[in-house]
């Protein structure tokens, strides 16, 4: 049966084929809906845990337990994961141990972009690239007889555009049946400490015995149908793999292509019969020159014409055109020869275009507090290291920032967040802040799903330092920016069950936070009040601003606010909330009723009262 | 490793199709991913490769969004190259001229003739406003650019429309009904395909604004 699948579908299809009983992971895009996809299926566990690092070490656990297990993140994640990631190679698996792992080449929604193929070689680990989703499907049964076969985790690396593309999967209609296909029979525990507690003397063991895997994967390497060659004008050969290949067959269709779906370990052989069988060796791949380092490293191959990063940029993302292009730039492609979208793309005359990034939802329970961080100005007492009195009044608060929806917060209008580092390191930064002698003058904003991620041992670092920080953590009660997926307050499973709940307030206090505040996320005021107490204080406050989000609340508003134009001056002040339900109108403004979700922070803004809440018929009739 | 389903270099032989790209266009939060997963299945049902990408990620709410579809033989890249597009899909007016460049020069812009304004521009004080920074293009700007890019432009009054038949959240299916008029496969597969992804309660909202969608484009006689 063909089905139009999504990558991240097809590898949670593909894990549920190969027999996964366990899956682990944390949301991060373009890693997401493989967790969302696979939680569905009946007869396996899934769940998202508080972070990376601990996803991974309770996917280990489950493997060694005898299941088949599946991690996924975010490449950034396994930079949180490399701990257990590095120490799982030495220890090896019992049932086979598959890592998934998403790349974000061009950054479309991360802080970073960074090539994840260089953790297999720096973990020692075997690495997996699929290149549409039929290989997704696949390769996630392959990477898991390999991880049994040889004893080591897998590490499966996709980018956002193999993740994120849909492409046609052939699958057996049955796995989508309710009963699963049970082929693979969990593995029984067996105890092996001297493999599986790391302590110098068997970690040393282990070291050595990791080189003698290795070495048994580089033969598997050189004869594995992952690896395949497609024989055609021998004048130019390509290698390459992951979604590269995809953009190189396009741009090169008659040269010949040696497709590495099995990047690490390097099937040095391979790769050196394939180059000598052609005149000019051509390196397609995105990010770092991964392949084409080990290439050259390859004796057989000194002299030989090869071409790479010189030819190819290793920022960002490659497509078709961009590879074509600069294919025909350094004379490795007639113009001619290239796909003829390349050679008819022309100059068009720019218009200036306004950017639209994305924005806070209307109604997004963020929006009030971010609107009072803009305008909120650092206490004039008790004086500071470096204060200058009068001058110091005048200055705005300094915010740190985190990774989450309200990252959004930083974009005018709004304009309210200075740094924005990684997953939980707003409260580091504003500690580090306030060391440099900006007590009394800073925020740390961090979303409760950050906090529980990697938040809370910066909360501790706060307490011991006896320091004076402020942290606003803004509760929605779900992991909204990568679409509302639960964390440890919300209450439910990813399956949508409910769970036992962590309590916000009782875990800071708990951490030896004296001064814990709730206050409402849609009392602008409030906000305001305590955020001036918290500012002036000498002990470390908490402030959680709460609401859910409002994308988990279901169905529209009964009331909506609407602008009386005979009060309304068009002095535009509520335009300063950058909420998408407002407009101009001529010269005043106008609320968009389909989006008002009734916050009413614009209410609480407009300076001349001229914004009412009614109900939604009649401003609707 | 099981076979793939295409080796490499073995191009189907059962169908030869016209290759067909399109990359919609539009607002985040204006249907566009459902308009485009309708159009892959429509594309599959006509025995085409599909391929199909599309941004994702803080759900892009308000901001640009832009997804690429391919249907051929066989297809490689799921990206639309710049250039290429036969059908420039746009739900909104600045991001028409936003991803025009996408169009060939024979290519199609079929384009609601409505505007969103961004929210910088919005809400920018009049001092700043006056500084200059891009400010929301003008209609005669707009069909200027569209007209550069694209072989020809197709207006559609797809928000109006939706918004007579009492939703206006089904501006996407106008939208699909018009350029359904443009392409080769038949209703059938489009309601079909319609029906398949849209909530049963409101299938006959959807399927009264994708024949609206189809007159839109025969009163026009393209």
């Amino acid at each position: 049966m063909k089905r139009l699948l999504l990558g991240n579908e097809a590898l949670a299809l593909g894990a549920r084929a190969a027999g996964v009983a366990v899956a682990t992971g944390y949301p991060g895009t373009p890693s997401t809906e493989i967790m969302e996809h696979f939680a569905r299926y009946p007869g396996v566990r899934a769940q998202w845990c508080v972070n990376e690092k601990v996803a991974l070490e309770v996917a280990i656990g489950a493997s060694l337990g005898g299941a088949r297990t599946m991690v996924t993140m975010k490449h950034v994640g396994l930079n949180v994961a490399a701990d257990p990631f590095f120490a799982a190679a030495y220890t090896g698996v019992n049932a086979g141990l598959v890592v998934l792992c998403a790349d974000d080449p061009g950054m479309h929604s991360s802080q970073g972009e960074q090539d994840n193929r260089n953790y297999a070689r720096f973990a020692k680990v075997p690495l997996l690239e699929p290149s549409d989703s039929q290989e997704c499907f696949d390769m996630v049964g392959v990477a898991l007889d390999i991880s049994e076969e040889f004893d080591i985790p897998v590490l499966l690396r996709t980018t956002g555009r193999v993740s994120h593309a849909q492409s046609v999967v052939e699958v057996d209609p049955a796995l989508f049946q309710p009963t699963p296909k049970d082929s693979v029979r969990p593995r029984t525990f067996i105890r092996a400490p001297a493999k599986y507690v790391m302590l110098p003397g068997n970690a040393r063991t282990r070291r050595l015995q990791l080189e003698e895997r290795l070495k048994r994967l580089r033969q598997y390497a050189e004869t594995t149908s992952l690896n395949q060659t497609l024989w055609q004008d021998r004048r130019l050969g390509v290698v390459s793999g992951s979604i590269a290949y995809q953009y190189a067959r396009e741009a090169f269709p008659t040269a010949s292509f040696l497709k590495l779906g099995m990047a690490y370990p390097f099937p040095a052989d391979l790769v050196s019969r394939f180059a000598r069988e052609v005149e000019v060796l051509v390196v397609v791949e995105e990010l770092d020159p991964f392949l084409e380092e080990q290439i050259r490293s390859l004796p057989a191959l000194q002299g030989m014409p090869i071409h790479g990063r010189d030819v190819f940029p290793g920022v960002g993302e490659l497509s078709t055109e961009l590879v074509a292009g600069c294919a025909i730039e350094h004379g490795l492609l007639s113009p001619t020869a290239a796909p003829s979208t390349t050679a008819s793309s022309q100059p068009v005359t720019p218009l200036p275009m306004p950017p639209r990034p994305p924005v806070l939802c209307a109604g997004c329970p963020h929006r009030a507090t971010f609107y009072v961080l803009g305008r909120l100005h650092a206490p004039a007492a008790p004086a500071e290291a470096g204060d200058r009195g009068g001058e110091r009044q005048r200055e705005r608060v300094i915010v740190t920032g985190d990774i989450g929806c309200y990252t959004l917060g930083a974009l005018p209008p709004l304009s309210a967040m200075d740094t924005c580092l990684c997953m939980g390191a707003s409260i580091g930064t504003a500690l580090g802040m306030e060391m440099a002698g900006h007590k009394h003058r800073v925020v740390a904003v961090i979303g409760d799903g950050t906090f529980y991620h990697s938040g809370i041992t910066g909360l501790v670092e706060v307490v011991t330092s006896g320091a004076a920080t402020t942290i606003v953590i803004m509760d929605n009660g779900t992991t909204a920016m990568t679409g509302g997926n639960p964390n440890p307050g919300s209450g439910i499973t990813i399956q949508g069950a409910p769970a036992p709940k962590v309590t916000l307030e009782s875990l800071c206090r708990g951490l030896g936070v004296q001064d814990v505040v709730v206050v409402d996320a849609y009392d602008t005021e409030a906000i305001r009040a305590q955020l001036e107490r918290s500012l002036r204080t000498d002990d470390p406050t908490v402030v959680i601003v709460r609401a859910p989000c409002r994308l988990q609340v279901s169905g529209p508003s009964e009331q909506v606010a609407w602008v009386d134009p005979d009060e309304c001056v068009g002095c535009e002040v509520c335009l300063r909330a950058g909420c998408p339900a407002l407009t101009r109108a001529g010269d005043k403004v106008e609320i968009l009723a389909a989006l008002c979700t009734a916050c009413n922070l614009c209410g609480q803004i407009c300076p001349h009262d001229a914004i009412h809440l009614g109900p939604r018929e009649r401003t609707e009739g | 490793m099981s076979p793939r389903r295409h080796p490499p270099g073995a191009a189907r032989k059962d169908r030869r199709v016209k290759p067909l790209d399109f990359v919609l266009v539009g607002v985040g939060g204006q249907g566009i991913l459902l308009a485009s997963d309708v159009l892959c299945q429509v594309g599959l049902a006509a025995g085409y490769d599909v391929k199909k990408t599309d941004v994702h990620g803080m759900a892009q709410r308000g901001g640009s969004v832009v997804s690429h579809v391919r249907l051929a033989d066989r297809v490689f890249s799921p990206m639309v190259a710049i250039g290429g597009a036969d059908f420039l899909l746009a739900f909104e007016k600045l991001e028409a001229c936003r991803w025009a460049s996408y169009l060939r020069p024979e290519g199609t812009a079929l384009v609601n003739d409505e505007s969103i304004p961004t929210l910088a521009a919005l809400s920018a004080s009049p001092r700043r406003r006056a500084q200059g920074g891009p400010a929301y293009p003008d209609d005669e700007a707009i069909a200027k650019a569209l007209a550069a890019s694209a072989g020809r432009v197709v207006m559609v009054e797809a928000g109006a429309i939706a918004s007579r038949l009492g939703n206006p959240r089904v501006t996407n299916v106008v939208l699909l009904g018009a350029l359904s008029r443009l392409l080769p496969m038949q209703e059938d597969e489009w309601h079909s395909a319609l029906e398949a992804r849209v909530p049963a309660r409101y299938r006959d909202v959807n399927l009264r604004a994708f024949q609206a969608g189809r007159e839109a484009v025969d009163q026009r006689s393209v």
